[in-house]
């Protein structure tokens, strides 16, 4: 197994005109731990990670991923779609980007295209109804049967996603990225919205991902209780730029980070620091 | 050279046209979404009231030009600013929030109906009348005998082009209506909670379109002096690619576009084929829109993720 | 949203003769002004070339007074079923009705449609229509590929099927190919000519995507008036052979089928076989169709429909999609082109005009996007409407206009309002279009 990060990123700079969003940004993310990255507000969080899940390509800077057989893609080359089929980097949206007319089992088939696609002979095979597609599909209904069981939805599994509710749509966006069978999967704001009794079941499910799956997360979160929890690893931006790093309980106590994250006022920051521990 | 030239003035005057067609596909697409499919027959509706008002005019005993040029214009834009309200009003006002094929299906059922509704009432030949505004300038003579025409229609057209632009330019950013329009065009929901009469800027949105296309039938009637039931099709799609072209939504990418396309069916039907004129039209939209996909001046569509 | 009230229908639901009346008369005097000079006056080149004029005044003011009493019926409609009009013209319960009896309407309807030479083996003009509407579904099946599935706007797919119809109608009458080997030709030009068409519109979205579409379509069809060496501009091709039942001529020879088989010879046998030949190829559209949504690509093309975005975070190439989509779409296009070709037997640029692709389009959005019954439900009513509406003459496109506008107020998402799943785990519950996007084209 390599002892390199899963994920490194080096002098990542991203430039939208004349505005830097993010500037010469350097962290790594541990293999099969929880990294997260904070920061308050127009930090350049989203900003990042549309970098390294290739919806923006970057000014200037390196993403590397490394597999876990030490197989190194440089992420900065590579486009859209090929991010999540090659480099294997899956992810969620900040504002829930599920396939609202489609049923949630119909939703996790999808994120098993590429497999699929190869079953099915580039659909000729398929067309003509090979057994072996058969089973392929079979294979892919038992994986989303099974994340459908982990996220607690398998009784909902023909309703139509968009009928859910908001907390279930979060998960199911989570279990159709897992169906990707992603090295990193990256959460944008996985737990906006949710009460608190949905973020401690959201903590649940990472924590399982991670120890059971030993996937590797990355995720950007403004709930500094699922934060503090979960993470083994924070980076926190502001301005387009680290301003520290290092275990909850460091950066917790990091003067810098309550200074520049919560503006000036300190009493504030504390509380809301502390209310992650 | 010379040739050129002339092309040149050609292509504008068309291109005038297309313009102003082409503005009322750009308003309703701004700030209603939708492709106003019927807006070509709006035009060809213009130039038949312009006709047939004018007819009357002459037999009622009139010879002034000046005024019987007032009068026909002030009476088809009225009249088919009206045919805009009313199209509006029972085709896509029950259909605004619906889903987005539905009105323009709607849109292209109503050219269907303006379409035959003019044939019936009109007869399908071509309506020729004869010239009203004859001479011009002789801008150039050059020694083979090659002559450089400007012909008073032509100027008007230009002149008339112009006058309403800058009429029209200055109603979209110096009037309360256009403050309104360019609200709804923004937010029609936010627009209504700070007191836009949504419905009313819409109606006004398609009564100055229909108007703007009634100028362009009667320009086209004097430029090319007839009009028949179907060129509302052939002239909506060149001025609804011109408003794509210049970028859909933007005012001066509708009368940019226009221009274009006019200058570019000229040219190519003066120096290579006549027969392909259409064709390198829309090759050329294409041909932009793989590079430009919003068109010439439209805004980047901004992905947001 | 059709709920959003009519400005006057709030105050109609109190006001009783007085405002109605108002209304009636306001009403009538905007048709006045409306139909004033249009209808009023009559225009006419006369032998010299002079334009002259005659007034209609009498027919003016019947449309006047039809537009006045018309106003005060639709006023009393409107009062006596409420404010939401039309929508409630269909209670949900004949809704859910509908959907029930879908599930039993499609194979009714099949047995129906094969029975049908049988039923009607002596009326030609019924046998005409039919094989016109079964055209028209499997048109509406193939463009439903494109708009319906991918979400993708085509306002050109009459391109394809002119593709198809050359293609056949150049092939058999420079070659003399048959039938059955330019078939699959016919399609796989369409398919190819359906991605030459999906590389430039790839990142356009909306209303480019309905110009370009546009645009394409009416190049196909100058470039067919124009090039008159190859395609015989606007005379069209003629004399394009009529199709052989697998090499077997159906003609009155002495080697025709009739003669085999040892019956009388009749017309109407090529009609029949016309008849289940398109009724064959319209299966096939509709039995592939249906199992590739079934496949990853079918499920991609759905994806993509309602979330581009999403589609590509989750490792699915979006070009290679679309272009899938389009290619589909336009092999069925000139699938059916080719039948046209070989069941006219003539071929020309008028009948590939934007009124077809509307008209197609329009089916497929009645229909219900994406629903296969539903697009065959639509063609046979826009199709038999229109054939029923034959006796109008010149109204026949008025009426077929307005009902056009009509039938997109009473039901914005087609007749089939649900969309049925690809897969289930225990039951297959139809989705309502509510939910279901419509696309970005």
């Amino acid at each position: 197994m390599s002892g390199e990060p899963i994920l490194s990123v080096e002098q990542l700079t991203m430039r939208f005109g004349g505005i830097v969003a993010v500037q010469e940004l350097s962290f790594a993310a541990e293999r099969k731990k929880i990294t997260a990255l904070i920061g308050p507000n127009g930090a350049g969080k989203t900003t990042v990670f549309n970098c390294i899940t290739g919806f923006y390509k970057p000014s200037g800077g390196a993403i590397r991923l490394t597999h876990d057989d030490g197989r190194q893609i440089a992420l900065e080359r590579l486009n859209d779609f090929r991010i999540a089929k090659q480099a294997k980097v899956a992810r969620t949206f900040q504002n829930i980007r599920l396939f609202p007319g489609m049923t949630a089992l119909e939703n996790l088939m999808v994120a098993q295209h590429n497999a699929l696609m190869l079953a099915s002979g580039f659909t000729f095979l398929g067309l003509i109804g090979v057994p072996t597609y058969r089973d392929a599909e079979k294979r892919a209904i038992a994986l989303a049967t099974d994340w459908l069981k982990r996220i607690n939805l398998l009784d909902r599994a023909d309703d139509a996603a968009g009928n859910l509710a908001y907390g279930d749509q979060r998960r199911l966006e989570i279990a159709r990225a897992m169906c990707t069978e992603p090295a990193l999967l990256c959460l944008d704001e996985p737990a906006a919205g949710l009460n608190a009794r949905e973020s401690a079941a959201l903590s649940e499910l990472l924590l399982s991902i991670r120890n059971e799956l030993g996937t590797s997360i990355l995720l950007i979160e403004h709930d500094m209780s699922v934060v503090m929890e979960i993470s083994d690893h924070i980076v926190v931006m502001d301005h387009g730029v680290k301003i520290a790093q290092g275990t909850p309980r460091e950066v917790r106590d990091d003067p810098k980070v309550i200074a520049a994250y919560l503006g000036t006022d300190e009493d504030e920051a504390v509380a809301v620091m502390e209310s992650g521990s | 050279m010379d040739y050129f030239t002339q092309q040149l003035i050609n292509g504008l005057v068309l291109g005038s046209i297309y313009g102003l067609i082409a503005i009322g596909y750009t308003m309703v697409y701004g700030i209603v979404g939708m492709i106003n499919f019927a807006h070509g027959d709006i035009f060809m509706i213009g130039g038949f009231i312009a006709l047939i008002t004018f007819l009357i005019l002459i037999s009622l005993g009139l010879t002034a030009i000046p005024v019987i040029l007032l009068v026909v214009l002030l009476v088809s834009m009225a009249i088919t600013a009206l045919y805009g309200w009313t199209i509006e009003r029972i085709a896509y006002r029950p259909l605004r929030h619906s889903f987005r094929l539905a009105p323009m299906l709607s849109a292209i059922g109503m050219s269907f109906v303006l379409t035959n509704y003019s044939q019936i009432a009109q007869g399908a030949r071509v309506k020729p009348i004869p010239p009203l505004i004859t001479g011009g300038y002789t801008l150039h003579e050059s020694a083979d005998g090659f002559v450089i025409r400007l012909s008073n229609v032509q100027i008007l057209v230009v002149i008339t082009t112009i006058v309403l632009l800058a009429i029209f330019t200055w109603l979209v950013s110096r009037t309360r209506l256009g403050r309104d329009m360019r609200a709804c065009e923004q937010d029609q929901t936010m627009a209504a909670l700070l007191g836009v009469d949504v419905d009313r800027t819409i109606s006004m949105t398609f009564v100055i379109g229909a108007a703007l296309a009634a100028v362009a039938g009667l320009m086209y009637l004097l430029y090319y002096g007839l009009v028949d039931f179907f060129m509302g099709f052939v002239a909506g799609i060149k001025a609804f690619t011109a408003a794509v072209l210049g970028g859909i939504g933007s005012l001066p990418g509708a009368m940019l576009g226009g221009l274009a396309i006019g200058l570019i069916e000229t040219f190519w039907s003066a120096y290579f084929s006549v027969e392909y004129k259409d064709v390198a039209a829309f090759s050329i939209l294409i041909v932009v829109l793989i590079f430009m996909p919003t068109g010439l001046l439209g805004r980047p569509e901004v992905e947001k993720v | 949203m059709t709920a959003t009230p009519h400005k006057t229908s709030n105050a109609s639901r109190t006001a009783g003769i007085p405002f109605l009346l108002k209304t009636a008369f306001i009403n009538a005097a905007i048709a006045l002004v409306l139909f004033s000079l249009m209808v009023g006056i009559r225009t006419e080149a006369g032998s010299d070339g002079q334009l002259t004029y005659w007034t209609r005044f009498g027919d003016l003011a019947a449309l006047v007074g039809a537009v006045f009493g018309g106003s005060i019926v639709i006023e009393l409609l409107r009062q006596w079923i409420g404010p939401t009009g039309a929508e409630k013209l269909v209670p949900p319960a004949v809704q859910s009705g509908i959907s029930f009896i879908g599930r039993y309407l499609a194979p009714a309807l099949l047995i129906f449609t094969l029975l049908v030479p049988v039923i009607f083996y002596n009326q030609r003009y019924i046998l005409d229509l039919a094989i016109l509407v079964l055209t028209y579904v499997m048109l509406g099946w193939g463009l439903n590929v494109v708009v319906g599935l991918a979400g993708l706007l085509d306002l050109g797919y009459v391109a394809f099927y002119a593709v198809g119809a050359y293609s056949y109608g150049l092939l058999a009458t420079s070659f003399g190919w048959s039938f059955w080997v330019c078939l699959p030709l016919a399609g796989i030009l369409a398919a190819f000519w359906g991605v030459l068409l999906g590389f430039p519109v790839l990142r356009l979205r909306g209303d480019y995507l309905a110009i370009v579409t546009l645009a394409f379509g009416e190049i196909i069809r100058l470039v067919i008036i124009n090039w008159q060496e190859l395609t015989g501009g606007p005379n069209g091709v003629s004399g394009i052979p009529r199709p052989s039942f697998f090499g077997i001529p159906l003609d009155n020879s002495d080697d025709g089928l009739a003669a085999k088989l040892g019956i009388e010879y009749s017309p109407t046998h090529r009609i029949v076989f016309l008849f289940y030949l398109i009724l064959a190829l319209a299966l096939l559209t509709n039995w592939v169709t249906i199992r590739l949504r079934r496949l990853p690509i079918g499920r991609a093309w759905e994806a993509l429909r309602e979330d581009e975005v999403a589609c590509r975070a989750l490792g699915i190439n979006t070009t290679t999609t679309k272009l899938t989509a389009f290619a589909t779409g336009a092999m069925f296009g000139g699938f059916a082109g080719a039948f046209f070709a070989t069941r006219q037997g003539f071929i020309s640029p008028e009948s590939f005009t934007f009124q077809e692709s509307a008209l197609v389009l329009a089916i497929v959005v009645l229909g219900g996007m994406g629903s296969q019954l539903g697009v065959a439900l639509a063609a046979l009513t826009m199709i038999g409407g229109f054939e029923l509406f034959r006796s109008l003459e010149n109204y026949r496109m008025l009426v077929f206009g307005m009902a056009m506008v009509l039938i997109m107020i009473w039901r914005p998402r087609g007749i089939i309002g649900h969309r049925a799943p690809t897969v289930y785990l225990t039951k297959a519950q139809a989705i309502s279009s509510d939910l279901v996007k419509e696309g970005h084209g």
